[in-house]
């Protein structure tokens, strides 16, 4: 069988796997396959002299054809957002981290506190960051391609906020494992 | 008392993370080796698995390709 073929199975096994998260038919994700199968050719003809022939060509092959369906995934949401991408949703936060309404006096004081954190202990460029992917829920590769990025630099913002607010808290008094009950 | 628990864990950092271009870079063969052995993929690239289970992009990257090569008529 051609490499192409292989790829473009691939491709759509992935697309298929995936299309939960899409609300798209079977032609665009079809679509969305055959670009993922060429771009990954593309991809495999320039990097040939990389492989090393340490696992089978195939699952190397394939590695390529996964990453083009993830990023053809981001930029499809990112062309159609299913949430305003402006606004700052800090009252779906408890949700998000599946906080119990019922206990909201246990865990209010935390979020001001994380929200207080956010905006002073970021950089600019950390803090867009984490409200896109934690109060707008934005995937992190719909955000690497509107921003233009790749997912190792987005990533890296994110880990870097997540340790210097995990910091901010601590040094707050909310300890790790008890947030629930600061301690001041 | 566990109420806060997803957040506490996903501002958690784990400092073996290695972030996604170095997993991505040895993806297909921590998923060679994931296919027959998650346990020894885990042991053999501990900064991957770390990274593994803090980003969600690069799990379901390394699911994808698991169900691809593990695909009966591949
Ligand atoms: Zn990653």
């Amino acid at each position: 069988m051609r490499l192409h073929e292989l790829l473009l199975r691939v491709a759509r096994g992935e697309v298929r796997r995936r299309s939960g998260l899409l609300r798209v038919d079977g032609p665009e994700l079809d679509d969305l396959a055959h670009q993922a199968a060429a771009d990954a050719l593309l991809a495999i003809t320039s990097k040939i002299g990389q492989f090393r022939g340490e696992s089978r060509f195939s699952t190397w092959a394939y590695k390529f054809v996964i990453f083009e369906v993830s990023s053809k995934i981001g930029r499809h949401f990112w062309r159609r957002p299913q949430v305003p991408l402006e606004a700052e949703e800090w009252e779906r936060l408890p949700d998000r981290f599946g906080l119990d309404p019922a206990r909201e006096s246990e865990w209010r004081e935390l979020i001001t506190a994380l929200r207080r954190a956010v905006e002073t202990e970021l950089t600019e460029r950390q803090r867009q960051v984490f409200v896109e992917i934690v109060l707008n829920g934005v995937p992190l590769d719909a955000l690497v391609a509107r921003l233009g990025s790749n997912r190792n630099a987005i990533y890296k913002i994110m880990f870097d906020a997540r340790r210097k607010l995990r910091t901010a808290l601590a040094a707050n008094g909310y300890p790790h494992g008890n947030t629930s009950e600061p301690q001041r | 008392m566990n109420d806060m628990s997803a957040l506490d864990r996903f501002l958690h950092t784990d400092p073996e993370d290695v972030g996604c271009g170095q997993a991505m870079e040895v993806l297909h063969l921590y998923a060679e080796l994931a296919a027959t052995n998650a346990e020894a993929a885990a042991e053999r690239y501990r900064g991957v698995a770390a990274h593994l289970r803090a980003c969600g992009p690069c799990q379901e990257d390394l699911e994808g390709l698991l169900a691809a090569i593990t695909d009966p008529r591949q």
